[in-house]
């Protein structure tokens, strides 16, 4: 610990243990109002240093290409990196355990006041801001991921596909992945 | 239909839309709404509104709209259900990847991948955008929020729970004075 020469893992604990795993995530999961993507690298880089911003962003990198929450592969990854499976499944849990407490008490607070006006027209609102939330995101990725004809064309295509004629989306990923996965192979050989 | 079938219908729902979600949990939005919602009728529009707001102001991994879906359609075993079908098998599969990931990180299909791919989820996230709309927003106020949230996102990067309060206390006072 301390030493700042080596080119990996300066500064950061020699070894995260089990217990440090869980509070971890259950860190992220309880203060990850709004999303949790802040949350994590806050608390994996910055507070707990249990990884540096390369790799932080490498497993991160790995997981929005996996299927699955992007962060909650994370999490089973850093979990697994440190404690092995113990470890992703400790890491899940913490992720998850209070989240789902707090939200199912925020259900039932919902139905036992559903019937005041107050609560309705909130959800109404809080419903309507968060499909802005969704917009926003989907808005900020596009800037910096549309960045060519061809990636405007598939963007466009699963919109079309996906949010416009509602088609099924195991069939249409299939030929919109496969599709894009032959013209990305076909202009890395042009490009050499 | 009895519980067991529903129970095990919805396991195959979430399980398989879950390892086709590439890109997010925002992907799956779309699909579990057209599943859930459209065909099979396990819920109205209306709850799944209401289980798409309440999972978004609590905190918490984005995953939970799952959970609360299967709240909301078989209370407590339809919340296990949901949550362990979406979590376990993508977990399972990120697990594998993960300790590959050194082996994989420089292969030539993972850099194809990773510039094909974001493309098609850009479109799915705008997608889970208009689904989630037409579920949950039926009046010009509504859309006025979504705009501003959207915009406020699109353009700064603090906390987007900020413009999601102020959108939710101008929806009650709008409705206190009558026009929401």
């Amino acid at each position: 610990m301390g030493s700042e020469t080596a080119q990996e893992g300066q500064n950061r604990p020699a070894q995260v243990s089990r217990f440090q795993i869980f509070t971890g995530f259950l860190l992220i999961g309880m203060f990850g109002f709004g999303g949790i993507a802040a949350a994590m690298h806050h608390v994996m880089v910055e507070r707990r240093r249990w990884l540096t911003n390369a790799e932080y962003a490498s497993i991160l990198g790995l997981g929005q290409v996996l299927p699955g929450a992007n962060l909650v592969n994370m999490a089973t990854m850093v979990g697994d990196r440190f404690q092995g499976a113990i470890g992703a499944l400790l890491a899940l849990i913490g992720l998850t355990f209070m989240p789902i407490v707090i939200l199912v008490a925020l259900a039932e607070f919902y139905d036992h006041f559903a019937n005041m006006p107050d609560v309705v027209a909130g959800t109404r609102a809080a419903a309507a801001g968060a499909v802005g939330m969704i917009f926003g995101t989907g808005w900020k990725l596009a800037r910096t991921i549309v960045d060519s004809r061809w990636a405007f064309a598939f963007a466009v295509a699963s919109f079309v596909a996906i949010g416009i004629l509602r088609l099924p989306l195991v069939g249409t990923l299939l030929v919109l992945a496969s599709a894009a996965i032959a013209v990305g192979y076909w202009s890395s050989t042009r490009a050499k | 239909m009895r519980n067991d079938d529903l129970l095990w219908a919805m396991a195959l729902t979430f399980f398989t839309t879950a390892i086709f979600s590439f890109g997010g949990i925002a992907t799956m939005i779309p699909e579990i709404h057209r599943q859930a919602v459209d065909i099979r009728g396990w819920l109205g529009n209306d709850d799944f509104a209401t289980a798409f707001a309440l999972s978004q102001i609590a905190p918490g991994p984005n995953i939970l709209l799952m959970s609360m879906i299967g709240w909301r359609v078989a209370g407590w075993a339809g919340l296990a259900v949901a949550t362990l079908a979406t979590i376990v098998p993508t977990s399972l599969i990120a697990l594998l990847a993960g300790r590959g990931e050194a082996r994989i990180a420089n292969t030539r299909w993972y850099m194809i991948a990773k510039r094909a791919l974001p493309p098609i989820v850009v479109g799915l996230i705008l997608s889970s955008g208009v689904v989630t709309g037409h579920a949950a927003i039926d009046h010009w106020l509504g859309v006025a929020i979504a705009g501003g949230v959207a915009i406020h996102i699109a353009l700064s990067r603090t906390n987007p729970l900020i413009p999601l309060g102020i959108g939710t206390a101008i929806g009650i006072a709008a409705a206190r004075l009558g026009f929401f």
